[in-house]
């Protein structure tokens, strides 16, 4: 594959927060047009990879490049989706007014958004079933809501990556049904898509590749080829199986 | 002199209209700037600013001599700058967490602005007098020119907001976000952090080192009760501020002996009691009686459909049934029945009730409802 169509690739990347490190050289290549997932054990440093590719942490050594470029140069190509549990939710602030958020980048230092973002936020309102809360206190929402104005937020962006931290978290099934719906229609779309995740058992389901993350890369590539009892035992440490349906 | 002669006063004495609108700009400016802190959770941050200032003041008072305000501010600006950085730094760089960084930094300058302070007083200089006056603020020593500054820097602060109002707000509801989209989140915090640092400075001298965070929080936290967005939040604490400035200025005017400073801040923490209490949606009374009152309409929505159930059973949905038979469920009291009939949801006759086609449709509205979220 030439190394142009890599949407991400981490090179020998390596993360402390302290002493202890919590990515040791990782090396990933992520295909463009893939829904993958991250998955790994709590403290397998999901949530920290994520924010590394976005340069919100910086890395003791190593690199990312997204298309081919450091992430600073290529800012307009990445939505994030944080997970909902990092900002607090009593900001004096509507649920319309955050996902204009997502408009911000696009609009660069001190402009205003306009009608032109107004109506892009309604649409990503709507695509994620919300717009009739549109002026509704944010505090005001439930979990599963506040999940789908973070996505409306990064949908909003219209990226070519996405990058998501958890979106499926306390979410109940409906919302998480809607949620996958919309990520399987923008990878239609050829966007790229890496989200964190913990059901194991909807791996295989949601996603068509993943990467099995611990501290260390263990595995990376295709759901079908790579998630496996063998993957999971050295990912969770336990003889792990789960009934894969292929 | 009462209140009333204050206010008279106010516009034709000239010294007294230079405090007032002094403290009224103070007022403002410090609400304005305050909501940013409150909603980055830093609140005693300003705090630790105001208390790092006062080695400032001092060290500039032994480097010129002079007890010129705008020279001892300056000092002060410059040790409340170089302790706010170093907090952010401390945070940054090790494993401390930002309250012990803040406490910390707070009494090593404010230890060392105490040394300062009887140093200076036990040098031969009659000069020295009056250095402490920064402790407490001194609201009569406001001139014209003091006016003056604190005017141009709210005007330039809120010119500030204004440009980076967008880049500001997304910062402080989700500052990795920001980082995302391309932002120099670094220099926003700078930006925020230093105005707010102006902003405790210019309040040294009318409120004093001590009680100054106060003047940054009060407002704000009032101004939150009142509103959910931004924007109105904003304005109300520089509402807010502003008036505690100048009723407070006319409480302690109208009392001789009583200093303006902490009057001024009693008077906006009186604002903020009463936020806390009275605002209509999120003060503590309303939303008692808002408990109130949809625990009284939850039990009569509870009887409403137990007599649903009950008519059910029945060909004719207004067959009347004594009341008696309620009486193995708890929801109801003579009260309630009261209720539903001027509602005309049920009709009472004797010892026995009846729903009404109108009340068997609501009952059959609200069985339907439940269970069903608003998503």
């Amino acid at each position: 594959m030439n190394k142009k169509n890599y949407a991400i690739q981490v090179d020998d990347l390596t993360v402390a927060y302290d002493y202890k490190p919590v990515l040791w050289d990782i090396d990933l290549k992520i295909p463009e047009g893939v829904l993958m997932a991250i998955v790994g054990p709590n403290g397998a440093g999901k949530s920290t990879l994520i924010k590394a590719i976005l340069g919100i942490i910086k890395p003791i050594a190593g690199s990312v490049k997204v298309f081919g470029k450091p992430y600073k140069k290529q800012v307009d190509k990445v939505a994030y989706v944080p997970q909902k549990g990092s900002v607090d939710w009593d900001f004096p602030t509507t649920a319309l007014d955050v996902v204009m958020m997502g408009t911000y980048g696009s609009l660069g230092w001190i402009k205003r958004p306009g009608q032109k973002e107004k109506k892009a936020a309604l649409e990503a309102l709507e695509k994620v079933g919300m717009l009739s809360f549109q002026d509704r206190q944010i505090s005001q929402l439930s979990g599963g809501q506040q999940q789908r104005i973070f996505l409306a937020r990064a949908l909003v962006q219209n990226a070519a990556i996405y990058l998501m931290d958890e979106p499926f978290q306390g979410v109940d099934a409906t919302t998480e049904k809607a949620i996958i719906n919309i990520l399987k229609e923008l990878k239609s779309d050829g966007k790229t898509l890496i989200v964190v995740h913990h059901d194991l058992q909807t791996v295989p389901e949601y996603f068509d590749w993943v990467t099995f993350l611990n501290v260390k890369g263990i595995a990376s590539g295709p759901v079908k080829d790579i998630f496996n009892d063998d993957n999971l035992t050295k990912t969770y440490g336990i003889n792990y199986k789960v009934a894969v349906n292929q | 002199m009462s209140i009333t002669e204050y206010f008279k006063l106010l516009f034709t004495d000239y010294t007294l209209g230079v405090i007032s609108l002094g403290t009224a700009v103070l007022g403002a400016i410090c609400g304005m700037l305050g909501s940013f802190a409150v909603l980055r959770k830093q609140s005693l941050l300003g705090d630790a600013i105001s208390h790092a200032s006062l080695p400032g003041i001092a060290l500039a008072f032994l480097f010129t001599g002079t007890k010129d305000t705008n020279f001892l501010l300056i000092g002060a600006l410059i040790s409340g700058l170089v302790g706010t950085f170093w907090i952010k730094s401390i945070v940054r760089r090790t494993r401390l967490k930002t309250d012990t960084a803040l406490g910390l930094i707070l009494s090593l300058f404010f230890g060392l602005g105490m040394l300062l302070l009887t140093f200076i007083q036990k040098m031969p200089n009659a000069n020295q007098a009056g250095l402490d006056k920064y402790l407490f603020g001194q609201a009569a020593t406001l001139v014209a020119s003091d006016v003056w500054v604190m005017t141009a820097i709210t005007g330039v602060s809120l010119l500030v907001l204004l440009l980076f109002w967008k880049e500001l707000k997304l910062l402080l509801f989700d500052a990795d976000y920001t980082k995302t989209l391309g932002f120099n989140t670094r220099f926003l915090d700078i930006l925020i952090t230093s105005f707010i640092v102006l902003a405790i400075v210019l309040g040294l001298q009318t409120v004093g080192v001590v009680l100054m965070s106060a003047m940054l929080l009060a407002p704000a936290a009032a101004a939150r009760q009142w509103t959910n967005s931004l924007s109105t939040m904003v304005v109300l604490a520089a509402i807010f501020g502003a008036f505690s400035g100048v009723f407070g200025t006319a409480i302690s005017a109208s009392q001789n002996n009583l200093s303006t400073g902490p009057v001024i801040v009693l008077v906006a923490v009186v604002v903020v009691l009463i936020s806390f209490i009275f605002s209509p949606k999120r003060g503590l009374l309303f939303r008692e009686i808002r408990f109130y009152r949809n625990r009284k309409e939850l039990n009569l929505k509870k009887t409403l459909t137990f007599m649903y159930r009950i008519a059910q059973n029945h060909k004719d949905i207004s067959h009347p049934h004594a009341i008696k038979i309620l009486n193995n469920f708890h929801g109801f009291t003579r009260k309630s029945l009261n209720r539903l009939q001027e509602e005309q949801l049920i009709e009472i006759q004797g010892n026995q009730w009846a729903l009404t086609p109108k009340g068997y449709e609501e009952a059959a509205r609200i069985n339907d409802k439940i269970g069903k979220k608003d998503e």
